[in-house]
């Protein structure tokens, strides 16, 4: 392995720091404490934080329960979900409680919930789901989405230090491919999205393990002389619009790409946006290229014809040029 | 299982009873100021349930944490909510503690250790078990927390994971379950299969204890005794008692499916009247001295309701319209 700091190793390495910067901090989820939890990302933590990084019972709803009931008495958890796809199982208390506790009584809910999300190869239809446009449907939560290993580390410390719930979304896909020299000293403030790449000719906006599949796809039509400018959302709500707003001024042609389902996605709200706010900006029709509206797929062929690819993004942006 | 009872004076019955009628006479106004249309929405009364809703805040301590359901008027006021602030919920003033944004039975002032339930039943059993949870990390023993249920709300998957989840963490969780006879109107032979509910707490290895739900002097026994042996260290405890609600599921149900041989039953007792039987029984009062406090509550309540008639309603354009509290991240929020 070559050297350099892995996202799922930034992810590790956050909870250690907030554990020990924060004695409110604590960890809980299903087998996250001796075993390191299913992906590692809790390593050696119950070791080194005695009593704070503790085993759940099967029990997603009572996971968050237990975390919002320690929020309200001043406590901070971060509870893992072991995939994503699971916090369904949580999703009354995501939502219903909270998601509304501060708004009715006052009283915030600084809960983490880690989602290790989105697809690998032969995850199949359980195991990788993106969910951040459903839990971003609901108000009272902010919902993060890191692409690079620096925002993994920073955005987790902001998530633990936030009043408000928010839902991780750490992509999976990311966990072991993706490496940094080292972790960041510092990062933008929590809700402005960054510039990944600059352009001039066509606004790619996209989050997540996308991120990598626009720059790839980028770097392929650069070749040809194009110049795709991509803004890496980093959260998803809040949605910083006016980030977006600004690289569609410069390049006149949007595409969205988001791993997750089309359908009320937050590829729509940015398009929605966007055609509300800076329609008089867009020199063409803004586009979008989501996953498909199937269940994921369990073979690693059906997969890759399941989510957007970088080659699949590079065609659409090509037919977003031509338009 | 323990039909045990902790030791109940005088002076604890008088106060719970007192409780129990401030709780009957105000919800018989929330009752008339909906039937005069000015509470919108819902209400909801305990009415039938007051002994055993009682019984609970009673036993509670300042600094436990309480998190009561839909027919816990009288348990909420034990615990220190007031007529003021529950007539300030339901008629929608800017002045109560929910300002307008949650009516109703969905109160409560998280900070103080009582929790505002959300609707959906069961949430609130694995939110107790967490502030338990945090008291206990924060060094802090001697706590207990509680939560009220109906026997529907036994039938929740958050029921069965928050209570498993509280006996695997040993917390000092009391849970009560007032076995109603009915879930809005569904029976309890749609509703569960076992012989008894109280059946359900071996097969969470926990406490269960059967408190005789009309007779005050039973609940308090035995809810107290629940509360003592979770303060101790017993873990979490489920108590149990069969009740029959004396009104619909809210005020715009007139609960024609329970029939008059239910409600003429032994179950169908209103705790009320059997308490005061038992408080001239006694000798620990006079007909005379439950006259007297009935004409203060009512004079308190009528009270409170004027008072609050004339209170603000909270201003659309001065809401914040704002779900988050960080100012990191509520200004991206702002309209």
């Amino acid at each position: 392995m070559s050297k350099g700091i892995t996202y799922l190793e930034a992810i590790r390495a956050a909870q250690a720091r907030a554990l020990a910067d924060d004695e409110r901090v604590f960890i809980y989820g299903q087998d996250v404490g001796k075993f390191g939890g299913a992906f590692k990302a809790t390593k050696n933590l119950a070791n080194e934080f005695p009593g704070r990084v503790l085993d759940s019972p099967l029990s997603e709803d009572a996971i968050i329960g237990l975390a919002i009931g320690a929020a309200i008495e001043g406590l901070r958890p971060i509870v893992e979900m072991q995939f994503a796809d699971f916090s369904t199982c949580g999703f009354n208390q995501i939502v219903n409680h909270a998601g509304t506790l501060f708004y009715r009584t006052g009283v915030p809910c600084p809960i983490v919930v880690r989602l290790p999300s989105g697809g690998t190869p032969g995850g199949g239809p359980f195991h990788s789901q993106s969910m951040e446009a459903i839990y971003a449907h609901y108000p009272g939560l902010v919902v993060m989405t890191p692409g690079t290993v620096e925002d993994a580390y920073s955005l987790l410390l902001e998530a633990v230090a936030l009043d408000d719930p928010v839902l991780f979304c750490e992509h999976k896909f990311l966990y072991n491919h993706l490496k940094a020299d080292a972790l960041p000293e510092s990062a933008l403030p929590v809700g402005r999205a960054a510039l990944a790449r600059e352009g001039r000719d066509a606004t790619v906006v996209t989050y997540g393990a996308m991120l990598h599949e626009s720059l790839a796809a980028a770097d392929t039509l650069a070749a040809d002389g194009y110049r795709i400018e991509i803004v890496d959302l980093r959260t998803v709500k809040p949605l910083d619009t006016d980030t977006v707003l600004a690289s569609v001024a410069r390049t006149g042609r949007l595409l969205c790409v988001s791993e997750a389902w089309p359908w009320g996605g937050v590829a729509a709200e940015v398009i929605a946006r966007v055609t509300a706010e800076g329609f008089g900006l867009l020199d063409a029709p803004p586009q979008r290229l989501n996953a498909r509206d199937t269940p994921v797929p369990y073979h690693p062929d059906l997969w890759s014809s399941h989510r957007p690819t970088a080659a699949a993004i590079e065609s659409a942006l090509r037919r977003l040029l031509e338009m | 299982m323990s039909h045990g009872g902790h030791p109940v004076t005088k002076s604890d019955f008088v106060r719970a009873y007192r409780v129990m009628l401030l709780a009957r006479i105000l919800e018989d106004k929330l009752a008339s100021l909906y039937r005069s249309g000015l509470i919108k929405g819902g209400v909801f009364l305990g009415r039938g349930q007051e002994a055993l809703s009682v019984s609970v805040g009673i036993s509670l301590h300042k600094g436990d944490i309480f998190a009561p359901l839909i027919r816990d008027q009288a348990g909420r006021m034990a615990f220190g909510d007031t007529v003021l602030d529950t007539l300030r919920t339901y008629l929608g003033s800017q002045l109560g503690s929910m300002r307008g944004r949650d009516g109703n039975i969905h109160r409560g002032r998280p900070r103080e250790g009582y929790y505002a339930m959300i609707s959906h039943l069961g949430a609130m059993v694995p939110a107790v078990a967490g502030g338990l949870f945090a008291r206990r990390m924060r060094g802090q023993h001697g706590i207990v927390g509680a939560t009220c249920l109906g026997e529907g709300g036994t039938s929740t998957g958050a029921f069965h994971e928050g209570l498993n989840l509280a006996a695997v963490e040993k917390l000092p969780l009391v849970v009560v379950v007032a076995n109603n006879q009915f879930s809005y109107s569904t029976t309890n032979d749609r509703q569960f299969a076992c012989k008894d509910l109280l059946d359900k707490a071996a097969g969470y290895g926990v406490a269960g204890h059967r408190a005789g739900g009309q007779d005050l002097m039973s609940c308090l026994q035995v809810v107290r005794g629940a509360v003592a042996a979770a303060r101790d260290g017993g873990g979490p405890q489920l108590v149990v008692a069969d009740i029959l609600r004396l009104v619909g599921h809210g005020e715009h149900d007139d609960a024609w499916y329970v029939s008059p041989e239910l409600k003429a039953s032994a179950l169908g007792r209103d705790c009320i009247l059997l308490a005061e039987q038992r408080l001239i029984a006694e000798g620990w009062a006079s007909e005379e001295d439950i006259k007297t406090w009935r004409a203060e509550y009512h004079k308190e309540v009528d009270e409170a309701a004027a008072k609050v008639r004339r209170e603000p309603s909270p201003n659309p354009a001065d809401e914040e319209w704002v779900a988050v509290s960080d100012s990191k991240v509520a200004e991206f929020f702002r309209e």
